[in-house]
C-alpha cells in the first residue's frame, strides 16, 4: 500500500518529466540550433507553378540580427547581394550596381520568386517574447516521435497569431512548422529533414517552406555546408561590403 | 466685289483642277472637326464617368493618403469625423477605407486594394447594394464574406460571378489574416482606375477585419453637401484637382492629333500653293490684260489671292452641305473604340459618341481659311514684279 501511495504521488512527476513545458521546448530548441556565427552555403530550389529555378548562396550570420548573402548561382542573380542588420534589409544588384533598402510594402514581396517574403526572412525568432507555448499533443512525423507546440501571439504586433511545430522528443528540433492566419486559416508550412549531427548540434540540412494559398511546391533550402561559431570579420556586415 | 466675282468665275472655270483642291481641303477640314469632335465626346463621357463611379463631386482625403504611393495606405485611415459621419447618415457624402491584400485565384498570387464601402451609399455608382445579399457585418463563423468586383479584375484574375477565392491582408497591427471570399456580383464601367485590381467589400466588415472600427481613408461628396468648415486630419480636394490627370491627357491627345493635321494641311497647303503658281505662270497675258485695262497692281493680287482663298470657302460649303449629315450621323452612331483600349487604364467607353460644338466647327474652318489665305497671297506677290508689255506679250519673266 505504501508503495503504491509513493508511485502514485510521483506519477505527476514522471509525468512532468516526460512533458516539458512548451517554454522550456523552445529554449531547448534555442540552445540546439543558436550559435554566435554561422557560414554556409546553400541552395533554394524554387518550384513554381511552370518551371523549377535552383539559386545558390553564400552566407555569414551573427545570431539572428546580422547576415550577409552572396548569391554565387545562376548567371542572372550572381553577384546579388543581401545585408540584414537587425529590422533593416538592404540589396545589392549588380546589374543595376545600386544599392536598395527594402522597407515597407517591399518587404512583403517574394524573395527571388520563392515561397518566401522577405520578411519572412527578417522574423528574428525570438518565439518566446512573442508567443505562448504550450505542449497539446505529440505525433509521429519521419519515425520520429515529436512533441506538438501551440504557440499563441502574446501582443497584437505579430506577423501570425498562432503557430504549431512539431518538434522531435530526443533531438529537440523541430521538424515541421505551420503558420496560422488570425482566422485560422493555414498560411504557411516549414518542413525540416534531413537532422545530421554537426559538432555537439542536430541540424536540419533541408528545409521545406510551402505559401499554402499558393499553387505549387513551394521552396527548398538545402544547406551544403555550415560552420558554426567561426570567427567573422566585421566588415562583412557593413553596407560597404555590397559592392 | 469684282474680285470676288472674277475669282468665282476663274475658279469654276478651272473645272477639275479647282475641285480637286477643294475636296482635299474640305477633307482635311473634315477630318479635323471629326477628330476633335471624337476628343471633346471622349472628355465628356470620360468627366461624367468619373464622377459619377469615382471622383463624386470632390473628395476628403484622410492627411496621409497619398494614392500614388502605397507605401502611405498602411498609415493613412483615420476615425470618421463627427461632421462627415453626419453627412454619410444623410446619404451625401460616402465613406471608403482601402487595405492592401493578396487575392489567390486558383492558386496565384495577386495584389491588390480590399476597399470597404457602405452597400446603401447612393453617391457612386459602384452598386454595393449587391454587397446586402448575405445583409452582413461580419459573418458569424468568419467563413466566407461577399465582394463584389469589376470586369477588368474579373478578366485578370479569371474570376466569375459566384466563384469563392482566398483574400490575405493584414491588420492595423500587422498580424496576417485570411477568409474566403464569394464574388456576389460583377459590375461593368468605363473607369478603370476603380476596377483592376480592386476588390469591394463592406465596410463595416473590412473595418472589422483590419480592426479599425469606424474608420476611413477618404470620402466621396454629393453635389448636395456644402463645404462648411476645415475638417482637422482631412485634405479637402476639389472635382478639377481629381480630374487633372485626365484633362492633362486629353490635353496631351489633342497637341498628337495636331501633329496629324499639321501634316494634312501642308499637303492642302502645298496643291493650292503650286495650284496658285501654276495659275500666275499660265495666265500672264490675262494679268497683263487686266492691268493694261487700268486694274493696279495691288487689285491683280487681290484677285490671284482671293482666288485661291476661294478655295477654302467651297470647301466650307463643301463640308456643310455633304459634310454635316456625315458628322450628324457619325455622331448618332459613335465611334467604337478598338477591343483592348479599356486596358489602357483611362477613362473610356466602348462606344464614343462625337461632341461638334460652335467654336470647334467656327474655329477649324476661320484657321483653314487664313492659312490658305496667306498661302494663296505668297506666290501671288510675284504678279506684282511683273512687267505688263512682257506679260500681254506672254513672256516668260
Amino acid at each position: 500500500m505504501k508503495n503504491l501511495i509513493i508511485i502514485l504521488l510521483l506519477i505527476p512527476v514522471l509525468v512532468w518529466a516526460q512533458n516539458p513545458s512548451g517554454k522550456e521546448i523552445l529554449e531547448r530548441i534555442d540552445e540546439n540550433m543558436a550559435s554566435k556565427s554561422t557560414i554556409s552555403t546553400s541552395k533554394m530550389v524554387i518550384h513554381g507553378a511552370r518551371q523549377t529555378r535552383t539559386i545558390k548562396a553564400k552566407s555569414w550570420g551573427m545570431g539572428d540580427e546580422k547576415s550577409f548573402t552572396e548569391y554565387l548561382a545562376p548567371a542572372r542573380e550572381k553577384g546579388t547581394k543581401m545585408l540584414k542588420l537587425e529590422d533593416e534589409l538592404w540589396i545589392y544588384s549588380p546589374s543595376s550596381d545600386r544599392i536598395i533598402k527594402i522597407s515597407g510594402h517591399m518587404l512583403r514581396q517574394s524573395l527571388m520568386g520563392s515561397d518566401l517574403s522577405y520578411e519572412d526572412m527578417m522574423d528574428n525568432a525570438e518565439l518566446l517574447e512573442d508567443y505562448d507555448a504550450g505542449v497539446i499533443g505529440s505525433e509521429i512525423i519521419d519515425e520520429r516521435d515529436c512533441w506538438i507546440v501551440e504557440l499563441q501571439a502574446k501582443t497584437a504586433e505579430v506577423n501570425y497569431q498562432t503557430r504549431k511545430m512539431w518538434v522531435d522528443k530526443s533531438r529537440y528540433i523541430p521538424l515541421k512548422e505551420e503558420l496560422y492566419a488570425k482566422s485560422g486559416k493555414l498560411l504557411k508550412k516549414l518542413e525540416l529533414s534531413e537532422i545530421t549531427k554537426i559538432g555537439n548540434r542536430w541540424y536540419p540540412q533541408k528545409m521545406i517552406f510551402k505559401d499554402m494559398l499558393k499553387k505549387g511546391n513551394g521552396t527548398e533550402f538545402i544547406i551544403d555546408e555550415i560552420e558554426f561559431d567561426k570567427e567573422i570579420e566585421a566588415y562583412i556586415f557593413t553596407k560597404a561590403s555590397l559592392k | 466685289m469684282l474680285a470676288i466675282k472674277l475669282a468665282y468665275r476663274n475658279l469654276v472655270g478651272a473645272g477639275l483642277r479647282t475641285w480637286l483642291n477643294v475636296i482635299v481641303l474640305a477633307f482635311v477640314l473634315f477630318m479635323i472637326i471629326w477628330h476633335y469632335g471624337i476628343l471633346d465626346g471622349w472628355n465628356e463621357q470620360a468627366n461624367r464617368d468619373m464622377q459619377a463611379w469615382e471622383v463624386g463631386n470632390g473628395q476628403y482625403w484622410q492627411e496621409n493618403y497619398d494614392p500614388y504611393d502605397f507605401f502611405t495606405l498602411e498609415d493613412s485611415h483615420a476615425k470618421i469625423p463627427e461632421v462627415l459621419q453626419k453627412a454619410s447618415s444623410d446619404g451625401i457624402v460616402t465613406p471608403i477605407l482601402i487595405s492592401q491584400a493578396s487575392v489567390y485565384p486558383d492558386g496565384r498570387i495577386q495584389s491588390m486594394l480590399l476597399k470597404g464601402i457602405d452597400p446603401e451609399q447612393k453617391v457612386i455608382a459602384i452598386p454595393g447594394a449587391e454587397l446586402n445579399i448575405e445583409s452582413e457585418a461580419m459573418p458569424a463563423g468568419r467563413q466566407e464574406i461577399s465582394a463584389i468586383i469589376g470586369k477588368r479584375m474579373a478578366k485578370n484574375c479569371k474570376l466569375k460571378e459566384g466563384d469563392i477565392t482566398t483574400i490575405r491582408w493584414r491588420d492595423v497591427n500587422g498580424t496576417f489574416d485570411a477568409l474566403e471570399v464569394k464574388i456576389v456580383a460583377i459590375f461593368d464601367c468605363n473607369v478603370p482606375s476603380i476596377d483592376g485590381g480592386q476588390m469591394y467589400i463592406n465596410i463595416n466588415t473590412l473595418q472589422e477585419m483590419m480592426q479599425a472600427p469606424n474608420e476611413a481613408t477618404l470620402f466621396v461628396i454629393d453635389e448636395d453637401y456644402e463645404m462648411s468648415e476645415d475638417i482637422s486630419g482631412w485634405v479637402y480636394k476639389e472635382f478639377d484637382f481629381l480630374m487633372t490627370e485626365m484633362n492633362e491627357m486629353m490635353k496631351m491627345k489633342k497637341v498628337g492629333g495636331s501633329v496629324l493635321y499639321f501634316i494634312l494641311m501642308l499637303l492642302a497647303m502645298l496643291a493650292i500653293f503650286d495650284t496658285q503658281v501654276l495659275s500666275i505662270f499660265r495666265r500672264q497675258k490675262e494679268i497683263g490684260t487686266y492691268i493694261a485695262m487700268g486694274m493696279t497692281r495691288r487689285q491683280v493680287v487681290s484677285l490671284f489671292t482671293v482666288e485661291g482663298a476661294m478655295h477654302a470657302i467651297l470647301a466650307v460649303a463643301v463640308v456643310s452641305t455633304l459634310g454635316t449629315g456625315f458628322l450628324l450621323w457619325l455622331q448618332s452612331i459613335g465611334f467604337t473604340m478598338p477591343a483592348g483600349t479599356d486596358d489602357m487604364g483611362i477613362a473610356i467607353a466602348e462606344t464614343i459618341y462625337p461632341v461638334y460644338g460652335a467654336g470647334l466647327i467656327i474655329g477649324t474652318s476661320l484657321l483653314v481659311f487664313v492659312i490658305t489665305l496667306i498661302v494663296s497671297y505668297l506666290p501671288a506677290r510675284k504678279i506684282s514684279k511683273m512687267k505688263p508689255t512682257d506679260a500681254i506679250k506672254g513672256k516668260i519673266q
